[in-house]
């Protein structure tokens, strides 16, 4: 029983990870070098997170000693690591606070395709949430306006053919979807 | 529509990942554009975040090329875009561990820190201070304190959280910053009074008192953080464990206040530390069950969860407490969450009455067949605790765990249910006979190979002590005929123990045995040669130790003194009593096992197998220079403390025992950390008969660093003798010492002495703990063997229960109890302990002691031995 008492420290977090769905890593940040020394056991980990994972939506399971809370949304599947020992909702706290921002940046598009073409943002996002394993900010909106959201009127000369294509096509989907 | 479909398909191909298929060479290439005149910061920000999400999927750079990126990334600093700005900052990040040269970027990164955009400084400092090392922290320290304090609530938290990191290393700076952190506290910003309070306490923390006075501060003007009160929850928590006298009660007093916080974490906090706090009564958690009762039917999964696995942690140390809640936990059975079902059962299985066991299991039953493998490993685990709980209960219990067995379910889950199965034979004699009837029923269709080899072991084991062994030939027969080579040859052995104790059964045995000698696999072949022939010999003594008794050395042992002796080729022949033998695990150590297990669900990577503690010691030991001629280590004693262990120096001893020799390994560290002791060695006042061979110092002993050295004796021929106390010096050479570098002052130190306390060889010193399988029969064959046995009577006056007197007469005589006789039934008068070992040497000892509790107590010892003068120090050491 000793010994689940929790040391007092700001040392929360020990991961965050988002994943797609087929279990391949999109961003993570592992800040324990004890629990996870290398690359290779990140990606053992998170397959093993992901098969336990992508089927049953839960919110919240341990695993390898490790209370991980995730949340997962068409094809992303957002994950916060901590201690067993660690307080649940801190850590869902965090999660929340990661899914909201992003939400927010992407303009409730929260999908694969619109992370990659954020990325920037999105890991400018993740490292004002989290400092090396401390809470740095749990407030969504406080973090958004941190980040500085880029103004979407790139002059239509330095856009790519794609970009514009693309653009035209989401725009043509939103009038369909009215 | 379905061009839309088809759209979205092509979209999910890729098409529109922009990082798919980039390679780490590429775009190094492209980072050259960093270096163009003109910087196209939207391209620019592209390429970094590339590179960012290379290094992120575990692509490494080399140190050429990280510089290189570096370095070229230092130029983008020239570009006002807030984004590529921010990216520059956690590129540098990223690549400061790997490139050279990282601080060039400082005044880059202290302009922008100071700099009137906010966007950057926030964000400019924690780059910094991820470059910065103790010596150019001195130049940033005055920025860093302003920081600290500044109005915007980023700075001051990206200061905070920085100076937090670097405590690590420059803790001796970042304590000056205490006045300003003391300042933050009171900010009006939630995060930096988080983050405030997480410095203060790190920097403070060595400091009880000054910990009390800020607790005492902060618990009364009121955080309006929830994460700073939680945190706040924790320290006053840890005062609280600290604390040797209870009188401060308003820590406490705090921790329940806060269970009516209107956040849920810091309520949840609060529940959780009252409940884990080791001195909490039942009656001051009432209040902290009925918070985690309410959480138990929130719609969030998360914090059912947490209260679940809280409850489970109390139902270990306050089952009673937690009976309130079990309607609650009985609607959670059913959860979507398998892994709050699964936690609430076992809560339930830890607390329920013995009456409501049956309900249990029924309920248990409907929905184990939907659950993973891992939980219903869980669920197997809850049983067997409450297999020992209530031990009438097993007919239920083992019928259930049965019904588990003949489900789908994988090699560990199987096992885990066997070894529970196991576990209730050897624990509850009623339980025997139904639990081998249903293993022998698992085993007619158990695809595990490693499993059904070990139940045959156990039939063999137990089979032939049942009231009619001959029913399970039958069941271990038919493996012979059905199964694959390994588990043929475990029937075989398994065939034979019945031969070796069942007389009437033994023509039987011989003719099956004789079957099994025409099979088409070598191993079980042989085994079955081996046994038949001396089946057929009808002797008891060969029985014993080539059938009944199993090989009892340590099987690492074994393979390193069998590659020795291998690779120096010698005319003599291999003696296996050479090999030192395995240790049985004490009781202690297997509880230990027990509890970890049986905690909350912690499915961690697995542990390694133990080795014991002769194995660890022999690696060390082989390099001291005249080790070898000793020959093998008999017996490394337990650790003792020959100082208090808050002196200046610690020493702790080890005893190695060998056939003619004893080894004594001195642990020391230093706790001082301004001097350097050199030359350590331990004069040792050895008792008579002992001649001291040889002294191994330990040449240096830094601060707080472990050293050993070593003294090698050679034992007394006269066996009385070789028990005694020996006087204990450490001397050495000191030197005083820079308390930062370790590098002493001066080159001539002083010689000094420390008294130890006194060192004692005692008679569990030269006997290894043995482990028979039959005891009884061993003490019989050790008659007919002819060993020498000797008798004496005596009254213990210093004891005055039963229990008390088994403990002392094991740790004296540093035996093996057999067959649970360790354990002394409650209420009995009278006890007989059965305990083996081999004294060194190879010699056996088996003892027998009646004892017998009537105003004092009276102990009749009996020793069969091979060898008259063990014996006979047995019966006078005790005396």
């Amino acid at each position: 029983m000793n010994g689940c008492l929790m040391e007092p420290t700001l040392y929360t977090v020990k991961g965050i990870a988002i994943l797609d769905n087929d279990g391949n890593r999109i961003f993570a940040k592992y800040y324990d070098k004890n629990a996870f020394p290398t690359a290779t056991e990140q990606r053992t980990f998170e397959k093993n997170l992901f098969n336990k994972t992508h089927r049953a939506n839960a919110e919240i399971i341990m695993l390898d000693g490790l209370t991980c809370v995730y949340r997962s949304n068409v094809d992303l599947f957002f994950y916060v690591m901590g201690s067993s020992h660690e307080n649940e909702l801190i850590l869902m706290s965090v999660l929340n606070c990661l899914y909201d921002s992003i939400s927010q940046i992407l303009r409730k598009n929260v999908e694969k395709r619109a992370v990659m073409e954020s990325l920037d943002i999105v890991i400018l996002a993740m490292d004002e949430i989290c400092d090396n394993g401390i809470i740095l900010d749990a407030d969504s909106s406080s973090i958004v306006s941190r980040v500085a959201l880029r103004t979407d009127d790139i002059p239509l000369g330095e856009q790519t053919v794609a970009q514009v294509l693309q653009s035209a096509k989401e725009q043509l989907k939103w009038s369909l979807l009215k | 529509m379905s061009s839309f479909k088809r759209d979205k398909k092509e979209e999910e191909d890729g098409g529109g990942n922009p990082f798919q298929n980039i390679e780490k060479t590429a775009v190094l290439q492209e980072a050259r554009v960093f270096n163009e005149n003109l910087i196209n910061a939207r391209k620019c920000t592209q390429i970094l975040t590339k590179i960012l999400y290379l290094l992120n999927q575990g692509e490494q750079l080399g140190s050429t090329e990280a510089t290189e990126v570096f370095f070229a990334m230092t130029k983008l600093f020239q570009s006002k875009d807030v984004i590529l700005r921010r990216m520059v900052y956690l590129g540098i990040k990223e690549l400061s561990s790997v490139a050279n040269d990282v601080i060039i970027v400082t005044s880059s990164l202290t302009k922008d820190m100071t700099g009137k955009e906010d966007l950057y400084r926030a964000a400019a400092i924690r780059a910094l201070c991820s470059i910065t090392d103790a010596t150019m922290l001195q130049a940033i320290e005055r920025y860093m304190k302003q920081a600290i304090v500044d109005k915007n609530p980023a700075v001051s938290s990206a200061a905070l959280v920085s100076s937090l990191h670097m405590t690590k290393i420059a803790y001796d700076v970042i304590k000056r910053w205490v006045n300003e952190a003391q300042e933050a506290v009171n900010s009006d910003n939630v995060m930096v009074q988080y983050h405030a309070l997480g410095v203060l306490y790190h920097i403070r923390k060595s400091d009880r008192l000054a910990v009390t006075k800020l607790v005492a501060k902060l618990t009364r003007m009121s955080l309006k953080s929830p994460y700073a009160v939680c945190l706040l929850i924790r320290i006053a928590c840890k005062l609280l464990e600290e604390e040797d006298t209870a009188n401060d009660s308003s820590l406490f007093d705090f921790i329940e206040s806060c269970l009516r916080h209107k956040s849920e974490m810091v309520t949840y906090e609060a529940a959780h530390a009252i409940v884990n706090l080791r001195k909490t009564t039942s009656h001051e958690l009432v209040p902290a069950i009925s918070v985690l009762q309410l959480f138990c039917s929130s719609p969030k999964p998360a914090l059912r969860f947490a209260a679940v696995r809280t409850l489970n942690q109390v139902a270990i140390s306050h089952p009673a407490a937690v009976t309130a809640c079990n309607l609650d936990l009985e609607n959670l059975i059913t959860d979507s969450n398998r892994s709050i079902a699964t936690l609430a059962i076992t809560t339930l299985l830890k607390t329920g009455a013995e009456s409501s066991v049956d309900r249990l299991m029924k309920q248990i039953a409907t929905f184990v067949s939907e659950i993973s493998d891992e939980f219903k490993v869980v669920v197997v685990q809850a049983i067997r605790a409450l297999a020992l709980k209530f031990p009438r209960k097993h007919s239920v219990l083992m019928n259930f765990l049965s019904a588990m067995l003949r489900d789908e379910g994988g090699l560990e889950y199987k096992a885990s249910i066997a070894d529970t199965i196991i576990t209730m034979i050897e624990d509850n004699p009623e339980a025997k006979e139904a639990g081998l009837a249903h293993l022998c029923e698992f085993i007619e269709d158990c695809e595990h190979t490693s499993l059904a080899v070990k139940i045959l072991h156990l039939l063999g084991k137990e089979g032939p002590r049942t009231k009619q062994p001959s029913r399970y030939i039958r069941f271990i027969y038919n493996r012979v005929i059905l199964e694959n080579p390994t588990v043929r040859a475990a029937a075989v052995s398994a065939m034979s123990q019945f031969g070796a104790l069942c007389p009437d059964l033994l023509e039987n045995i011989l003719v099956l045995l004789a079957r099994c000698q025409m099979d088409t696999d070598d191993e079980v072949r042989d085994r079955a040669t081996y046994y038949s022939h001396i089946l057929k010999q009808k002797d008891q003594g060969l029985y014993e130790s080539y059938i009944l008794q199993p090989l009892q050395i340590s099987i690492p042992c074994l393979e390193r003194s069998l590659r020795e002796y291998l690779e120096a080729p010698s005319d003599t022949p291999f003696d296996i009593k050479s090999v030192p033998l395995a240790t049985v695990p004490t009781e202690e150590e297997k509880q230990a096992t027990v509890q970890k297990t049986e905690g909350i669900l912690t499915i961690g990577p697995s542990k390694p197998i133990p080795v014991s503690r002769e194995e660890n010691y022999t690696e060390r030991l082989s390099t001291l220079p005249g080790i070898q001629t000793l020959g093998p280590l008999f017996k490394s004693s337990e650790i003792i403390e020959l100082t208090e262990s808050e002196t200046e120096y610690v020493v702790r001893c080890v005893k190695h025992c060998y056939t003619k020799h004893m080894v004594l390994q001195f642990d020391c560290i230093n706790t001082l950390n301004d001097v350097l002791l050199e030359n350590v060695r331990i004069q040792l006042d050895p008792s008579e008969g002992y001649i001291i061979l040889s002294e191994i110092p330990c040449s240096k002993l830094p601060y707080n660093e472990l050293a050993s050295s070593y003294v090698i004796l050679q034992m007394p021929e006269d066996l009385p003798s070789c028990f005694g106390t020996f006087g204990a010096v450490l001397k050495f050479i000191v030197k005083d010492c820079d308390p930062t570098t370790g590098l002493p002052e001066t080159d001539n130190g002083y010689d000094d002495e420390y008294i130890l306390e006194n060192l004692e060889i005692t008679l569990g010193d030269h006997i290894q703990r043995l482990h028979k399988i039959n005891w009884a029969a061993a003490w019989e064959a050790a008659a007919a063997r002819g060993y020498i046995e000797m008798e004496d009577t005596y009254s213990l006056s210093s004891t005055n229960t039963l229990e008390e007197a088994v403990k002392n007469i094991v740790q004296f005589l540093g035996l093996q109890p057999q067959e649970r006789t360790d354990i002394v039934l409650e209420g009995k008068t009278t006890h007989t302990l059965l305990l083996a070992g081999v004294f060194r040497g190879g010699i056996e000892v088996l003892v027998r002691t009646k004892l017998a509790l009537a105003d004092g107590i009276t102990m009749q010892l009996t020793v069969r031995s091979p060898d008259s003068d063990i014996a006979e120090l047995i019966i006078s050491a005790v005396g």
